[in-house]
C-alpha cells in the first residue's frame, strides 16, 4: 500500500501482535503496574520480578492495537534476565529512536529496532511507548534511581 | 424556513438550488479538493468537526478586513458595524434553532462551555446535597464531568439512565429513575458514538410529570448539523451546541435558554460586558444574554457562524435530514457486508444521525484508522469522549465514520473498500 506503511507493519510486529511473548501472569511479582492511554483506550498490565538488580522475570499483558501489543511483547523478550541498569538504557534508547534521535554510543537495540518505523506516524508513537512508560513507572517503584 | 426576524446579508455567493446535490455542495468546501497520501480526501470525521464552506471563511475574512472593532460600547463607525454584525449573527442563529427571541441565545466557546455554565451558575444556585441529576449512558464527557464536579463539591447525586442492547435509551428504566428528587435531566439529542436520536421531547415530558420543577437540558451538538432542530418544540429549558460541528468556525458555540431560566440564573464569569453598574460597593448585572457573556466575545467567529446558518438555510435542513438518513441507511447496509464488523446503534436509519461506529474483531480501530488514512479515508478511532459508553459496549475503542452534507454514497463505497484492503493488508480475509 505504501513503503512507510510496510515499515510500520513489519511481519515481525504482526507476529508479536498475533502471539505476544511473555504474556503469562507471574506467580509472585515484586511490582505490578497498570498502563493506560486515555486518548485511545489502550491498556496493559506489567509485572516485574527483580532480584539483586536483575529483572529475573516479567510479564506484559496488553489490550490494544498491534503497535502497543507488539511493543509490549518485544519489551518482555528484550528485558528478561537483564540488569535494571541496562533496562533503563534501553528505555532511553527506545524513546530516542521514536523521537528520531541517535541512540547513545554503543547501545544495541536488537529486535526493538523493528519498531523504528513508528516514528513516521506521530499519532502512533504513544501506542509504542505505552509499555515503556509503564516500565518506567514500575522501575521507579522497585528500585528508585 | 420561517424566520421571525430579518436575516442579515452576508453577500452570499452560494446557489444551492432546491434539489439536494452533494456534488454541487462539495464545490463550496475548498478543503475537499485536497489530496491525502496521493488520494482525494474522503473526509468521514464530521462528528468531530466538519469542514467549512467558502461562505463561512469569506465572512470571517470580511469581518477582519472591513469591520473589526470591539462591540457594544464604541461610538465610532466600525464599533457600530461590529456590534450590528454580532447581534445580527445572534438573531440569525437563534432563528435557525427555533428560539423565540434572539435574547434567548448566549454565545459560548462551544457546547462544553454551555454545559459548564449551567452546572456552575444554575447548579450552584439551585442544587443541594441529595438532589439528583439524571443523565444517560450515552453522554459525551462534556455532559458528565461538569455534573460530577458539582457532585464532588455539593454532594448532589448523578444518576445514569441505561441503554438497551441496540443502543437506545431504556425508556422503562428512565421512568423508574425520575422522581421528585430529580432536579436536572440532561440528555444528548443524538449520540456521537451510536448515532441514536433520543426521543427527547417525550423524555423531558416524562421527567416533568415526575418532577415538575426539573431543569431539562439538551446537548444538540450532533443534531443541529443534521436535521431541523427547534428549541421551543423539544420541551427543554436549555440547549447547547458547537459551531465547528455545524460547518462553522471553532471557538464559538451556543447556549439557548428560556427567559424564565435566564432570569433565575446568576452570572457565570464576572467582568466587562456582563455588568450594568460597578461601584466600590458592588455590581449589578446586565440582562441576559449579555449577563452570560463576560469580556470581549468571539465576535468574528460569531459573525461567521451567522453566515454559516445562512448557508445551511439555503441548503435547507429538511433536505439535509433526508440526505443524512439516506447516507446512514446506505452505510449500515454496506458495512453489514463485512462479516467481521460489529456496527453499533439502532438498525433503523430513521432513528439515527449519519454516523456509524464499528469494531472489527480482527483489526484494532487504531490500526484500521492508520491504514484507512493511507488510502485517503479519514475516520476516527478511540472512545470518542464517551468512555462510560465504550465500557457499556464492552470494547476499548471503536472506529467511527461520520458523514456530512458533502459526503456521497460513492464515499461509503470507498470506505468499505478501504476496510477490506486493511483487512487483507494485515493478513485477514477481505
Amino acid at each position: 500500500m505504501s513503503l512507510e506503511l510496510d515499515d510500520l507493519y513489519r511481519e515481525v510486529i504482526l507476529d508479536h501482535y498475533r502471539t505476544p511473548r511473555g504474556a503469562s501472569p507471574l506467580p509472585h511479582p515484586d511490582v505490578r503496574e497498570e498502563g493506560f492511554n486515555p486518548l485511545c483506550g489502550d491498556e496493559l498490565t506489567l509485572e516485574l520480578q527483580v532480584e539483586a538488580g536483575v529483572i529475573r522475570d516479567l510479564s506484559v499483558r496488553s489490550r490494544g492495537c498491534s503497535i502497543s501489543v507488539a511493543s509490549g511483547s518485544l519489551l518482555a523478550e528484550a528485558l528478561r534476565g537483564k540488569p535494571v541498569a541496562e533496562a533503563r538504557r534501553l528505555l532511553a534508547g527506545f524513546k530516542a529512536m521514536l523521537a528520531g534521535q541517535a541512540p547513545a554510543d554503543g547501545l544495541e537495540m536488537g529486535d526493538l529496532e523493528v519498531l523504528g518505523g513508528v516514528k513516521n506516524f506521530p499519532v502512533r508513537i504513544k501506542c509504542a511507548l505505552l509499555p515503556w512508560t509503564t516500565l518506567e513507572q514500575a522501575l521507579s517503584r522497585v528500585e528508585p534511581t | 424556513m420561517s424566520v421571525s426576524f430579518p436575516l442579515p446579508s452576508f453577500n452570499c455567493r452560494v446557489d444551492c438550488g432546491k434539489d439536494f446535490d452533494a456534488a454541487r455542495i462539495r464545490a463550496d468546501f475548498p478543503v475537499l479538493a485536497r489530496q491525502v497520501h496521493g488520494r482525494p480526501i474522503v473526509y468521514l470525521d464530521n462528528a468531530a468537526t466538519t469542514q467549512k464552506p467558502r461562505h463561512t471563511i469569506a465572512a470571517l475574512v470580511e469581518y477582519y478586513e472591513r469591520h473589526n472593532a470591539n462591540v457594544h460600547r464604541g461610538i465610532h463607525t466600525l464599533a457600530e458595524e461590529a456590534t450590528d454584525l454580532y447581534e445580527q449573527a445572534r438573531r440569525c442563529v437563534a432563528a435557525f434553532v427555533g428560539a423565540h427571541r434572539p435574547e434567548e441565545l448566549v454565545f459560548t466557546r462551544n457546547a462544553t462551555e454551555g454545559l459548564n455554565l449551567l452546572a456552575y451558575a444554575w447548579g450552584r444556585a439551585h442544587l443541594a446535597a441529595g438532589d439528583e441529576v439524571l443523565i444517560s449512558e450515552m453522554e459525551h464527557h462534556s455532559n458528565i464531568v461538569p455534573w460530577q464536579m458539582l457532585a464532588a463539591e455539593r454532594g448532589i447525586v448523578v444518576r445514569w439512565a441505561p441503554i438497551d442492547d441496540e443502543g437506545r435509551l431504556d425508556r422503562a428504566a428512565f421512568r423508574r429513575l425520575v422522581s421528585p428528587r430529580t432536579k436536572v435531566v440532561s440528555l444528548i439529542h443524538a449520540s456521537n458514538v451510536l448515532g441514536t436520536i433520543n426521543p427527547v421531547a417525550e423524555l423531558f415530558a416524562e421527567a416533568r410529570s415526575a418532577s415538575p420543577g426539573v431543569l431539562a437540558v439538551l446537548d444538540a451538538t450532533q443534531t443541529v448539523p443534521q436535521m431541523p432542530v427547534r428549541f421551543r418544540e423539544l420541551g427543554c429549558d436549555a440547549m447547547v451546541f458547537s459551531g465547528h460541528k455545524m460547518y462553522g468556525p471553532t471557538g464559538i458555540g451556543c447556549l439557548v435558554l428560556t427567559e424564565a431560566l435566564a432570569e433565575a440564573m446568576p452570572p457565570f464569569l464576572g467582568g466587562g460586558e456582563m455588568i450594568d453598574r460597578v461601584t466600590q460597593d458592588g455590581s449589578t448585572f446586565a440582562r441576559p444574554p449579555h449577563r452570560f457573556e463576560a469580556g470581549t466575545p468571539n465576535i468574528a467567529d460569531a459573525v461567521a457562524l451567522g453566515a454559516t446558518v445562512e448557508y445551511l438555510d439555503l441548503v435547507g435542513m429538511d433536505s439535509v435530514r433526508i440526505h443524512s438518513e439516506c447516507l446512514a441507511e446506505y452505510a449500515l447496509e454496506q458495512l453489514a457486508r463485512i462479516p467481521s464488523l460489529t456496527v453499533y446503534g439502532p438498525r433503523d436509519p430513521r432513528e439515527r444521525v449519519a454516523l456509524a461506529s464499528f469494531y472489527d474483531r480482527d483489526v484494532h480501530p487504531h490500526d484500521l484508522a492508520t491504514i484507512l488514512d493511507r488510502q485517503g479515508v479519514a475516520v476516527r478511532a478511540g472512545h470518542h469522549c464517551a468512555m462510560p459508553l465504550a465500557r457499556r459496549l464492552g470494547v476499548p475503542a471503536t472506529a467511527r465514520a461520520s458523514f456530512g452534507i458533502y459526503n456521497t454514497r460513492d464515499e461509503v463505497d470507498l470506505l468499505v473498500q478501504a476496510i477490506r484492503h486493511a483487512r487483507e493488508y494485515l493478513g485477514h480475509v477481505a
